[in-house]
Formats: structure tokens, C-alpha cells, sequence
């Protein structure tokens, strides 16, 4: 499968920086993602409740609420514009009508405030990949793939401005390869397994959109790094493990824009700033704000380089200031505010520098996010011939890097995490350089796995 | 009496040639097998899982260890008499209907079996009714629900009205997980317990079975 993107996006550090992309999203209500202005992107879901088709109508105006309170913060903040995320929750992908039935309720209300008030808008849908379980017999064809497909043309047919997906596919090896800090598994997931699905997956979803006039975003390796950043937070294994997960994953989620994905690219996925190196598109982060739905070592650094930000997800409860969905909105709005007044004062740098200042020493995922270190990993990403090779090539770079950092004293690293680094490296040099060869080996050694259904053998 | 430390050593290194040598050695200087797995083995996994438990060991190290001595329970248990077990009782885990999450239940599970129970994973999405053959189908002890969606949360109950409803409920303990679960919430379905991670996990079935 040929790549693209050969060459970085960004040579000048002093360029890349947060709000400004090299290839800014222009909407048709005049938003431009990238061009300057960091935005807030809320994404909220529902709270305890079962979604069947009798609750249904309790389930719409769970979303109906939750916009009003949204919408009515970005009015009262003067936001200049703002997202909207609804990632579906797995009922609504698979019954893709009421998928489609939380898409019009919610665009309905974001309509309602830009015919009433003003406020500009862009919603982002986010099918759920449910391609997995007990009766999945094939991840292209089939009752599954069905649901996703037609649930990502209904919600760009009913009101999504831009569709994405947290794909999953290759998570089941991945899965695998965190819990033994399985390198080459990871490899084999990641750069042969999880990218071909990916540009199946994508030519679809961004030939969905381009029948529709809608814009395809962006994908993010949430059942992946982000798997292992959290496993890595609770210390169940190596940080590093998830710091060079984080950066191969760059090379899976980038199959989205060599298919067609223009961005802002999704919220968790914070390979992004990789993304946005090699690539030029915008990308959508999240961080402090997102505390209310995981905790993280990259709550500061992941606002350096965004140009959407935003609090990942939080459920519609009541808290002492307001329902959470709006007190999310106006924690992102201010974010944004102080951001987008930094820029405007000229102290753009500064304030990136800062961000990535008060985290990027304590944790190594958050030193792989260091905009000059993400600019010299990317650079040697770009000179793999085949997604396979960049992904071998992001390891040994990231391995290289965290070493370097943390023997100059920039990164704090225990020796445990030290003789990992060594563990790593050992494991990634027994990947073989032939494709084929380490595609057999890796079929061979997981038998269980049925690498058919990709109609990888 | 047998020294037991350079077995218990071996399976906290998760050097699984060095516990068959031992464990080996223990049987030919006529170490009774029970022994050979409760001193030798299972003591080296007790202080595997209070080092990870303080954040001293890696799951992957803990997986190594949990092999090795699954290796030398292997080797010991042919030699059991009747009516002695290997296993300390039986877990059936799963996901409750309509929640794909997979890792924090499968973590749970491990947890469980290197300490010494025997696990039955049914995955994700598991109905109520999948939960009551598994449990007639192993004689299990505990049955162990997991969800991350606010949405899902209500299955755990529905589950737990299913085991009522097809008689199974009293033969077994409840116990929920995952990131939405409180220990009220726990409380108002019914279920007889709750833990915020795995290893806790792991001390709430130790104190359910005893």
C-alpha cells in the first residue's frame, strides 16, 4: 500500500503552533479550523440510563437539554464559533436510526442558536466502530460493518458537518501486546493490520462524505495509545511502552488523511501533533478540561499544538455550577479565550512554550509531544517507504529521542523505565525488514487471532 | 522441612525453567504436592501481587510470574489426591449486554488468576443468560460484572434479576466494576460487592469466598 506525505508539513518550529494550520478546514458558515483561532469542541453523552426504543424519546431529549445548556454558555461567552462531538454510544450504531435521530435533535438545537443568536457551529458525528464481539464474522461485509457504514451515511445525510470513528481494527492484537509489552505484536497491529483497515475504512467514510458535502475528519487511536497512555498512567507497565506506542500510531491514524481526511482530527487521538508535522492538518485536542472523563500526564502540553480543544466526554449530571455538559463548555470557551488573546497580543510561542514546559519533563508521553521533538521524530517517520517501515521507524526514533532526553536531564526517568528502553529497543531490532516474512511469523505466532476476516493471510 | 524461598524466588522472577526445576526437585525429596503448590508456588504469587499492588512490579512481569507458576501447578497437580483442588474457587467475568469494553475486565480476570482462582472470561456484550449457564456450567463462586458506559450500567442490574429469576442467584456472589460504577450504585442493584481496580478486586473475592 503506497503512503503519502514524504516530506514535513512544517520545517520552522517558530510555525508550528497551536490555532494555525498549513491546511486550515474552511466551512461553509465561514469557521475556519486552523486559521488562526483556537475553537472549543464539547462532546457530552448521556447519563445512567438503558437506550432502548421505548426510552428513546427520554434519550433525544437527554441531548435536546444538553445543547441548550451548551449552546446557550457559547452564546453568553461570545464564543467565536464552537464544535459539537456526539460520539454515538453503541446502541445508535447498531439501530443506525436512532443514530440518526440523535443526529437531527442535536443539529436542530445548534441551528436554533445560529438562526436566534448568532452562534456559529460545526457538528461532528462519531459512529461507533462495532465491528467486534462474539458474532463479527468479517470487519467488511456483514450485519457490522453494515451498521457503521450506514450510520455514518445517515448522520451525513441528517446534519454532520464532519464524520469520524475511533477505529478498532488490529485492537485485538494490540490489546495483547500492551498487556505484554509485546513490541513487534504492536508493530504488527499497528502498522500492518490496524493501517490497512484503515484505508478500507476511510475510502468509505470519505466517499460518505464527499456524496454528502460534508468533510471527513479524522480518526484517532483511542483503542490503542490511549489503551496503553492510561495503562502507563496507573503504572501497570512501562510509560515508555505508551510513549512509543503513541508515536506508531501517527503513521495508523494518518491512513484517514492519506484517504481524503481533511480534519480537525479527533480529540483523543493525541498522535495528532504528529499529524499535523507531517501532514498540515488541524487537529482537535484534549487535556485539562478533559479530566472530567480520564485523567492524564498531558493535561498542558496537548493545548500546545491544537486548534480545537476539547474535554473528551462527560456525562449529562448536575453539578454545583450547572449540568456538566455546560460547565465542560465554559471551561473550554475561557481556555480558548486566553489562547486566541495570546495569539493576538503576538505571544503565541510563549504561551505554546509554556504549555508544553509545565508537563513535557515529568512524563514521557508528554516529551514526545514537545513540538521540536515531534518535528525530528516526524522527519524521520516520513522517510519509510511503507506503513510497516514507518512504524518501525517511529519506535526506534521515539526510543532514541527518550533516551537522549533523559540522559541531557529534559525527562525524568526512573532506571526501571531506563532498562525498559532497552528491553524495547532489543525486541524492535527481531522485527524483520521484509513485510511478508513478519506477516507470516506474526499469523503463525497468533493463531487464535483470525487475521481472515481482514482478508490478511 | 523443605526450603521453599528459591521456588517462591523463581516464580516472582517469572522464570518458569528454574520453578519446574525446583518444584521438581520438591516432589523427589517427597514434599507432599499440596505443599509443593500452596508454600512454593502460590506464596511467590502472594508477594508478586503485593509488590503490584504497591506499584512495584509491571502486569507484564506479573503475567511472567503468573505463568511460571501455572507451569509448576501444572507439573504438581496430576499428584493431588482426590478432593484436593488446585484453585482457590471459580470466577466467571464478562461485560455486561451492550458494552464492548474489553481491557479493564481482562485485567481483573488475570489479576484473579494469578492469585490462585480459576477464571472463566465470557468477553463483552454477555447477556444474563450467558452469565447463568456459565455459572451451572463451572459450579463458580463469583460472578464478576463489568461496564464503562453510563449506559450500561443498568445491564448489571438486569443481570443480576436474571440470576434471581433462573435460581442461580444465591449460589453465587456478585461483584461489579468499572469507571461509572459507585459503591452505592452497587449497593442499589444488588450486588455484593464493588472494587476500583483489579487488585482490589482480587481481596473482594478473597473475602467473599471465605
Amino acid at each position: 500500500m503506497a503512503v503519502k506525505y514524504t516530506e514535513l508539513a512544517y520545517t520552522n518550529v517558530d510555525e508550528f503552533v497551536y490555532g494555525s494550520a498549513k491546511k486550515p478546514v474552511v466551512c461553509a458558515n465561514g469557521m475556519v479550523i486552523g486559521g488562526g483561532t483556537v475553537y472549543p469542541e464539547l462532546n457530552c453523552t448521556l447519563p445512567m440510563m438503558l437506550i432502548t426504543e421505548e426510552t428513546m424519546p427520554k434519550v433525544l431529549a437527554q441531548y435536546e437539554e444538553m445543547l441548550h445548556g451548551v449552546c446557550s454558555m457559547g452564546v453568553e461567552l461570545k464564543v467565536p464559533g464552537m464544535l459539537v462531538e456526539i460520539e454515538l454510544l453503541p446502541p445508535c450504531t447498531f439501530n443506525p436510526q436512532w443514530g440518526i435521530d440523535v443526529t437531527k435533535v442535536v443539529k436542530g438545537v445548534m441551528k436554533e442558536y445560529e438562526q436566534k443568536f448568532g452562534l456559529k457551529s460545526l457538528l461532528r458525528m462519531t459512529p461507533v466502530d462495532v465491528r467486534e464481539g462474539k458474532t463479527l464474522k468479517h470487519m467488511y461485509k456483514g450485519a457490522e460493518w453494515d451498521q457503521v457504514i450506514d450510520t455514518m451515511k445517515g448522520c451525513a445525510a441528517n446534519g454532520a458537518d464532519f464524520l469520524s470513528i475511533e477505529s478498532i481494527g488490529g485492537k485485538h492484537l494490540h490489546d495483547e501486546s500492551v498487556m505484554n509489552i509485546d513490541l513487534p505484536k504492536a508493530v504488527f497491529s499497528l502498522g500492518i493490520v490496524g493501517c490497512r483497515d484503515m484505508k478500507i475504512l476511510w475510502d468509505e467514510i470519505v466517499k460518505i462524505a464527499a456524496d454528502n458535502n460534508i468533510l471527513p475528519a479524522g480518526d484517532t487511536a483511542c483503542g490503542f495509545a490511549n489503551t496503553s497512555m492510561v495503562m502507563g498512567h496507573k503504572n501497570f507497565i512501562p510509560k515508555v511502552f505508551a510513549a512509543i506506542d503513541r508515536v506508531m500510531c501517527a503513521v495508523r491514524t494518518m491512513v484517514a488523511v492519506e484517504s481524503g481526511a481533511v480534519g480537525p482530527d479527533k480529540d483523543c487521538g493525541y498522535e495528532g501533533v504528529y499529524l499535523k508535522a507531517i501532514t498540515g492538518t488541524p487537529i482537535s485536542m484534549e487535556g485539562r478540561v478533559a479530566a472530567c472523563a480520564h485523567s492524564s500526564a498531558v493535561g498542558n502540553v496537548s493545548l500546545a499544538l491544537a486548534d480545537c480543544w476539547s474535554n473528551e466526554s462527560v456525562e449529562n449530571v448536575r453539578l454545583l455550577g450547572n449540568m456538566a455538559p455546560t460547565v465542560s463548555m465554559e471551561q473550554l470557551a475561557y481556555d480558548c479565550r486566553q489562547m486566541n488573546v495570546a495569539t493576538e497580543k503576538g505571544f503565541a510561542l510563549q504561551m505554546r512554550d509554556i504549555l508544553v514546559e509545565s508537563d513535557n519533563k515529568y512524563d514521557p508521553t508528554a516529551y514526545i509531544m514537545t513540538p521540536a521533538v515531534v518535528l525530528k521524530i516526524a522527519g524521520e517517520i516520513v522517510k519509510g517507504k511503507t506503513h510497516f517501515e514507518r512504524t518501525k521507524i517511529a519506535a526506534g526514533a521515539t526510543i532514541t529521542e527518550l533516551r537522549a532526553a533523559a540522559q541531557a536531564g529534559l525527562l525524568e526517568l526512573g532506571p526501571k523505565e531506563i532498562k525498559y528502553l532497552d528491553i524495547f529497543e532489543k525486541q524492535l531490532k527481531g522485527i524483520p525488514d521484509d513485510e511478508a516474512k513478519f506477516t507470516a511469523d506474526m499469523i503463525k505466532a497468533n493463531p487464535k487471532h483470525d487475521l481472515g476476516m481482514y482478508d490478511i493471510s | 522441612m523443605f526450603d521453599f524461598s528459591g521456588l517462591s524466588n523463581a516464580v516472582i522472577a517469572g522464570d518458569e525453567e528454574v520453578v519446574l526445576d525446583l518444584a521438581q526437585k520438591a516432589l523427589d525429596a517427597k514434599v507432599d504436592p499440596l505443599s509443593v503448590i500452596n508454600d512454593g508456588l502460590i506464596a511467590g504469587m502472594n508477594v508478586v501481587g503485593a509488590r503490584f499492588k504497591v506499584n512495584d512490579m509491571y502486569v507484564p512481569e506479573v503475567l511472567m510470574s503468573a505463568a511460571a507458576m501455572k507451569a509448576g501447578v501444572a507439573l504438581v497437580k496430576p499428584l493431588l489426591t482426590s478432593g484436593e483442588t488446585a484453585n482457590k474457587g471459580t470466577v466467571i467475568i464478562g461485560t455486561v449486554t451492550g458494552d464492548l469494553h474489553d481491557i479493564g475486565k481482562s485485567l481483573v480476570g488475570m489479576m484473579l488468576e494469578c492469585s490462585g482462582y480459576a477464571v472463566v472470561d465470557l468477553g463483552v456484550d454477555v447477556s444474563g443468560d450467558d452469565f447463568v449457564a456459565a455459572v451451572k456450567a463451572n459450579k463458580a463462586g463469583i460472578v464478576a460484572l463489568s461496564c464503562m458506559l453510563t449506559t450500561t450500567m443498568l445491564q448489571m442490574k438486569t443481570t443480576i434479576e436474571t440470576l434471581v429469576a433462573q435460581g442461580v442467584r444465591n449460589d453465587v456472589k456478585v461483584i461489579i466494576g468499572g469507571a461509572p460504577i459507585t459503591q452505592e450504585f452497587s449497593d442499589n442493584i444488588g450486588s455484593d460487592g464493588y472494587a476500583t481496580d483489579a487488585a482490589g478486586a482480587v481481596d473482594l473475592v478473597t473475602k467473599l469466598l471465605n
